[in-house]
């Protein structure tokens, strides 16, 4: 059963010369079967502690250590965690001019699964994937990302997730920017890939609506770098009322009034 | 690429200090001053690397033409004095007009009007290590022909020649310049283009070997309609000098003219120099231009300049615009794809084909496509990319 476990994490980032820490000894420790909801204000580190998990070369990992099923993540390379099982949903997935998106679910799917899948069945897998998004197959010969709105990128980390199948997976803020049915079929998609198999979730998000579509296991307040304070999913309803205040001494809003 | 961080380069003025109306042109080689490297048009070049192509260097071998032609097209080998040559255009620079008063005879390469023919090869080998050759070839497109030209540069030593496209009133023209020279070569070549009354030129030049290579395309519109599109895609490598300078003299109407050139640049010394010039003169109304380029640096110590030139005398013009942009290779790329699951090596290699892609693309020939992406693949695994 995989567990992502991580211990007193402490990251910099390298900042007009001067290091500057932003995340200051995050704990926290996802098996499989469960998800986790991590909320926090915006600028509160929720990206840096996905990137520092991921193997982002900007984050310095100062102290601390994050294990998979007992494997130190921190000397795996970025391609090494992937294909240890992590999976990082990103808040804003990049663009790759003149890489075509089935050349690259092809190829990281290949990487990932150690074989090259039987082409027939790949092209239905596929196929049968991006209809579950609603995604126009005419993306498949589209460039990695780009010029895909908002939302269409945030679709196509779903398809991707779904294609490799993570044991841990991450998704940072996959919610923002998705209108109100593309919130349902990106939902639909992540609860698809958990029912799949023994698989963790780390989500990722600044407001409560895409817990009324997946049910979190644990909610956590993430607020200046740190986990603040853990709970169940009445935890999201208290934030959903009340807000980031008691912990920002700012007034935000956990929901879009 | 909008992915691609733009860091400082070199880029001139958009409008050039002298008129490309003025620039000097003569078939006479006599007619040129020996450049000494602070010219305009020599500033970014070599000139010790020449091997005295432009300081009166006599002919001391020749340069092998083999051109492998499909029904219907002739080639012919004719002496310097046959009145056909030279019509496509003026020599522009000295080492232009020396192999126009150098060269001993000529290719001319015709394509059938009002027909389809198949791809035809023009091979030209170096006159070896050490020696100097000059040349001259041309390839004519007869009304309404349809058809494409490859030419295949290879082999060793210095060759100059000038190169004419005459694409008569509606043809269609492809051309495919493979530069793919062994590391001592030394190549300047001028391109003259010209092009008829609704005809259409697909200009591809590729720079791969050598040790100078330059290569300066000239378009010229004899007519209203004519179509140019212009690309380059050129993988330097350490201590390589590459440099293109497509000039685009827009003189009719309602031309249309497209340049994109795209290059890679890797290792110690490894320079590319491009200077796009497009100049739209007063009778160029409804000229629609537009001219690119972009180069990805794979590792320090390679550098490339870069430097459009859009000069307009007439207000009455579609479109006209003009990019350049020079930037290392993008992490966020990279790690996106390592992210994953692709190992770093090959999220490299997608990424440098990603970023040729829309070029090679456009190449119809097969076994020509095939060629360069292996030849890219080769580059990217010499340096270890
Ligand atoms: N590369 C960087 N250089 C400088 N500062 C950075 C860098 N990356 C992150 N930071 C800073 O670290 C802090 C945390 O940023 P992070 O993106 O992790 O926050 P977040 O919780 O994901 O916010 P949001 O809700 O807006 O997505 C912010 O103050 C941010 O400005
Ligand atoms: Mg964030």
């Amino acid at each position: 059963m995989a567990t992502l476990e991580i211990k007193d994490l402490h990251v910099s980032v390298v900042s007009e010369d001067a290091p500057k820490e932003i995340l200051k000894g995050v704990d926290l420790t996802i098996k499989a079967g469960e998800t986790h909801a991590i909320m926090g204000p915006n600028g509160s580190g929720k990206s840096t502690l996905s990137y520092a998990i991921a193997g982002h070369p900007k984050y310095t990992i100062t102290s601390g250590t994050v294990t998979l099923d007992g494997e130190d993540v921190l000397e795996m390379s970025v391609d090494e965690r992937a294909r240890a099982g992590l999976f990082l949903a990103m808040q804003y997935p990049v663009e790759v001019p003149g890489v075509s998106m089935s050349n690259f679910l092809r190829t990281a799917a290949t990487a990932v699964r150690g074989e090259a899948p039987n082409l027939r069945h790949w092209v239905k897998e596929v196929k049968g994937a991006m209809a579950d998004l609603d995604i126009d197959p005419a993306f498949a010969e589209r460039s990695v990302n780009e010029g895909f709105s908002g939302g269409e990128k945030k679709r196509h980390e779903i398809l991707q997730l779904g294609l490799l199948q993570p044991k841990i997976a991450i998704l940072d803020e996959t919610d923002s920017g998705l209108d109100v049915d593309a919130l349902r079929v990106v939902s639909e998609g992540v609860n698809r890939y958990k029912a799949n198999g023994e698989v963790g979730v780390m989500l990722i998000t600044h407001y409560t609506r895409i817990l009324k579509y997946i049910q979190p296991d644990f909610v956590h307040v993430f607020a200046g770098g740190r986990i603040v304070e853990s709970g169940g999913r009445e935890l999201a309803d208290v934030l959903e009322s009340e807000g980031y205040v008691k912990y920002t001494g700012s007034k935000e809003a956990a929901t879009l009034s | 690429m909008a992915a691609l961080s733009t860091q400082p380069h070199s880029h001139g003025a958009v409008v050039p200090v002298a008129s490309r109306a003025e620039h000097f042109t003569s078939y006479d080689v006599d007619a040129f001053e020996v450049p000494g490297g602070r010219e305009e048009i020599w500033r970014f070049t070599p000139l010790k690397r020449l091997a005295g192509l432009h300081s009166g260097a006599a002919a001391t071998g020749s340069a092998a033409v083999e051109v492998n032609a499909p029904e219907g097209v002739t080639v012919e080998t004719v002496g310097r004095d046959d009145d056909r040559l030279g019509k496509a255009g003026v020599p522009g620079d000295r080492v232009a007009a020396q192999a126009y008063s150098s060269f001993s005879d000529a290719t001319i390469v015709t394509l059938p009007g009002d027909a389809k023919s198949e791809p035809a090869t023009v091979t030209v080998t170096g006159p070896g290590a050490g020696a100097v050759a000059y040349g001259h070839i041309q390839v004519k497109a007869s009304q309404f022909a349809e058809g494409t030209v490859i030419l295949d540069f290879r082999g060793s030593g210095a060759y100059a020649e000038n190169v004419e496209f005459l694409v008569a009133d509606g043809a269609h023209l492809t051309v495919i310049a493979i530069h793919d020279w062994a590391d001592d070569a030394v190549h300047v070549s001028q391109h003259h283009m010209k092009l008829g009354r609704d005809a259409t030129l697909r200009h591809t030049v590729v720079t791969l070997g050598g040790d100078v290579v330059r290569v300066t395309p000239v378009v010229q519109y004899a007519g209203r309609g004519g179509d140019a599109e212009l690309f380059g895609l050129y993988f330097a490598d350490a201590g390589q000098h590459q440099e293109h300078r497509p000039f685009i003299d827009h003189a009719q109407p309602n031309c249309r003219s497209n340049v994109v050139y795209k290059g890679a640049l890797q290792g110690d010394g490894a320079h590319a120099v491009w200077i796009g010039d497009v100049l739209i003169r007063v009778a160029a109304e409804g000229t629609e231009t537009f001219e690119l380029n972009r180069n990805l640096i794979l590792t320090d110590g390679a550098r490339a300049d870069s430097v459009p030139n859009l000069e307009i005398e007439t207000g009455e013009i579609e479109g006209a615009g003009h990019a350049s942009a020079t930037g290392r290779f993008d992490d966020e790329q990279l790690f996106y794809l390592q992210a994953r699951g692709i190992p770093e090596e090959q999220a490299r290699r997608l990424v440098v084909r990603g970023f040729f892609q829309e070029l090679i693309a456009k190449i119809a020939v097969p076994e020509v496509r095939e060629r360069l992406e292996a030849a890219i693949e080769a580059e990217l695994e010499a340096v270890g990319a």
